[in-house]
C-alpha cells in the first residue's frame, strides 16, 4: 500500500493541473477500516489518506466498498441498524467513529452529495436555507447573502435567480444535482463526499458538474466515488482502487492510470474486468 | 432449397401464433371491458336513484329547519350540523394520533417486530364492522358516564375509524419517501425529529392529506357507530355532553317510518351526503395528480 507522504514526495502536477505537492496533508485518514453488512465484512483493514483541498477519487467494480467507504466518513451508515464500523477514521487527528464525537459537528464539516439528485420538497432558497439556519441564527439579508453565495458556488445562480421561490422539484436533474452541491457548500464544510454524483446525469450535465468539482477543490477536501474511470482520470489528483473490500492500489491519478503497481488495477483500468 | 421451406414454414408457424395472440388479446378485452361496465352501471343506477328520489327534498328549509316530528314539514339542519361537529371532532382526534403513530411505524420501529406487530393490528382495527367499535364505545364512555349518550361520545367511535386509515396512509407515505431523501437531509447533520417534520412530512404531505379527507368521507355515511353513541336528537342541540342528531341516524330513522314527508328528508340527506362524498373525493383525486405531475 503506498503511503500518502511517499506519493506526495515530487511535486508533480496532477491530471488536474493543480500542483501536487508536499504540501498537501492529509485531511482524513482511515486506519485499520473494517466494515461490516449484518455478518457481511464489506471492507478489510482499509488505510487511506484524503489529502487536503484535493479531489480523491475511489474507483473500483460494483460492491467492491468503495461507497461504503465514504458513507463511513460522515457515519452516514449509522441511520441503519446492522451496519457497524470498527477501526478508525480521523479527520484533523480525531476519531470521527468515537461516539463521543458529536454527529452534528461531524456532519457540519464533512458533507455529502448522493448519486440521485434529492432536492427537498421545497423552495430553491429554502433548500439552501434550510440547513442553514439549523446552525445559525441569520437575519434575512444576510441569510440571502449566503443563499446567493452557495448557488454560486453550484454554478446554479444565473439559472435559478429569478426564480428562488419556485419548488427545487421543477429543475433538471443536472440542476437539481448542482443544488445538492450548494446546499451540501453552503454549510461551509471541510470535506466534501460525492458518491457517483454524475452517474444519473446526461454527458452535458456531467461535464458542468466535473468543472464544478475542479472549481470546489480549491477550497474543499472532496473524495469521489466514481464508476467513470475517465472522470476519476481527468479531476482527481490522487485515485484509490478498491477490490472486494480491500484498498488494492492508491497513488497520484497520472500515475495509476499511466503506470500502475499492481496487475489487478492494470487489469480494472484497461477494462480487462469490473 | 431446404432452408427457404424451413424459413417458410417458421413463418406459417409465427403467423399462427400471432393470430392466436390477437384472439385471445381481443376476449381479454371484452371480458374486462363488461366486468368494468356492469360496475359501473349499478354505480349510475345508485346515483340515479338517489337524485331522481332526492331532488324534490332539496329546498332550502332542509338547510334551515329542524327535523320535524310526523307527518309536518321540515329540514335536517340539526342532523347535518351534528354531523358536521361529530365529523370535525373525530377528525381532530384521530388525525394526530394517527400521524403520530404512522410516523413511528414508518421512522423508528424500523425491522423491529413490535411494528410489524403494530402494523397488523391497525389492519385489523381498519377492517372492523364499525358497529362493534361504537358497542366498544358505547360500554367504555357512555356505560360508564351513566348511560347518557353524547356528541363526544359519537366523535371517539368515529375517531376509532379515522385511526387506522390515517395510520396506515402516514406509514404507507412516508415509506415511499426515498430514502436518500433522509440521507441527504441527515447528511446535513440536521436531527432526525426535524429531518420528519420539516423535509419528509413535506415529501409526504399530499398523500396524507389524502388519507384525511377519505377518512372523512368513510365517515360521514357512518350510522352503526353513533346509534349506541351520539343516538339522536330531534332538536338543534350544540351541548357536547348531550345526544345530537346526524345525517345518517336520520336516514336510518326517516326511510324506515311509514310518513312519506320523513322519506323525502331521508332521501334527500342522502343525495348531500353522497354529493358531499362525491366533492370529497374529487378533491382527494386532485391533489394526488397535482402533487404527482409536480414530481416529475
Amino acid at each position: 500500500m503506498t503511503d500518502l507522504n511517499f506519493a506526495m514526495s515530487a511535486p508533480v502536477v496532477g491530471t488536474s493541473g493543480r500542483a501536487v505537492d508536499a504540501g498537501a496533508k492529509p485531511k482524513m485518514s482511515a486506519r485499520k477500516l473494517n466494515f461490516y453488512y449484518d455478518r457481511f465484512r464489506a471492507l478489510k483493514d482499509v488505510n487511506l489518506d484524503i489529502a487536503e483541498k484535493r479531489v480523491t477519487a475511489l474507483i473500483g467494480p460494483s460492491g467492491c466498498g468503495k461507497s461504503t467507504l465514504l458513507r463511513i466518513f460522515n457515519r452516514i451508515y449509522a441511520i441503519y441498524p446492522k451496519q457497524e464500523a470498527e477501526g478508525e477514521v480521523l479527520l484533523d487527528g480525531e476519531n470521527v467513529l468515537d461516539p463521543k464525537f458529536p454527529l452534528n459537528r461531524l456532519r457540519g464539516k464533512v458533507g455529502m452529495v448522493f448519486q440521485k439528485p434529492v432536492p427537498f420538497p421545497m423552495s430553491i432558497y429554502e433548500n439552501i436555507a434550510y440547513a442553514i439556519r439549523h446552525y445559525e441564527k441569520l437575519k434575512k439579508p444576510e441569510m440571502d447573502t449566503r443563499v446567493e453565495e452557495a448557488l454560486r458556488q453550484g454554478a446554479l445562480w444565473d439559472e435559478v435567480k429569478d426564480k428562488l421561490k419556485q419548488s427545487a422539484l421543477g429543475l433538471s436533474g443536472g440542476q437539481q444535482q448542482r443544488l445538492c452541491i450548494a446546499r451540501a457548500v453552503a454549510l461551509k464544510p471541510e470535506v466534501l463526499l460525492l458518491d457517483e454524483p454524475t452517474s444519473a446525469l446526461d454527458p452535458i450535465a456531467t461535464g458542468k458538474i466535473e468543472q464544478l468539482i475542479a472549481e470546489l477543490a480549491e477550497r474543499f477536501t472532496i473524495a469521489i466515488v466514481t464508476h467513470n474511470m475517465q472522470q476519476a482520470a481527468r479531476c482527481s489528483d490522487f485515485t484509490a482502487f478498491m477490490y472486494l473490500g480491500e484498498l488494492v492500489e492508491f497513488g497520484e491519478t497520472e500515475k495509476l492510470f499511466t503506470q500502475p503497481a499492481k496487475q489487478q488495477t492494470e487489469d480494472y483500468i484497461t477494462g480487462r474486468f469490473g | 432449397m431446404s432452408a427457404t421451406q424451413t424459413v417458410a414454414t417458421s413463418n406459417r408457424v409465427a403467423e399462427r401464433l400471432y393470430r392466436k395472440r390477437r384472439i385471445v388479446n381481443r376476449i381479454a378485452i371484452i371480458l374486462s371491458c363488461a366486468a368494468a361496465i356492469f360496475g359501473l352501471f349499478f354505480l349510475a343506477w345508485i346515483l340515479w336513484t338517489t337524485i331522481s328520489k332526492g331532488i324534490g327534498g332539496i329546498s332550502l328549509a332542509l338547510f334551515t329547519e329542524n327535523t320535524p316530528p310526523p307527518m309536518q314539514s321540515g329540514g335536517l339542519a340539526n342532523a347535518f350540523f351534528g354531523s358536521a361537529v361529530m365529523c370535525a371532532l373525530a377528525i381532530l382526534i384521530g388525525t394526530p394520533l394517527g400521524i403520530a403513530a404512522g410516523t413511528w411505524l414508518a421512522e423508528y420501529a424500523g425491522a423491529r417486530k413490535i411494528g410489524t406487530v403494530i402494523r397488523f393490528v391497525n389492519d385489523i382495527l381498519l377492517s372492523a364492522p364499525s358497529i362493534v367499535l361504537g358497542l366498544f364505545v358505547y360500554t367504555v364512555v357512555v356505560a360508564q358516564m351513566g348511560g347518557g349518550f353524547s356528541a363526544l361520545a359519537g366523535a371517539i367511535a368515529l375517531a376509532f375509524i379515522v385511526l387506522p386509515v390515517i395510520v396506515r396512509t402516514t406509514d404507507e407515505m412516508l415509506r415511499l419517501v426515498p430514502a436518500q431523501m433522509r440521507e441527504a437531509a441527515l447528511s446535513l447533520g440536521v436531527p432526525q425529529w426535524k429531518v420528519i417534520v420539516q423535509v419528509l412530512y413535506r415529501g409526504a404531505s399530499a398523500g396524507i392529506v389524502t388519507g384525511i379527507i377519505l377518512a372523512l368521507a368513510r365517515i360521514s355515511g357512518e350510522t352503526a357507530p353513533l346509534l349506541f353513541t351520539s343516538f339522536g336528537n330531534q332538536y338543534w342541540s350544540t351541548d357536547l355532553t348531550r345526544p345530537m342528531s346526524s345525517v345518517p341516524v336520520v336516514m336510518n330513522q326517516f326511510t324506515a317510518s311509514p310518513y312519506e314527508s320523513w322519506q323525502t328528508l331521508a332521501w334527500a340527506g342522502a343525495l348531500v351526503l353522497t354529493f358531499f362524498v362525491l366533492v370529497l373525493s374529487m378533491i382527494a383525486r386532485a391533489i394526488l395528480l397535482r402533487n404527482k405531475t409536480s414530481n416529475d
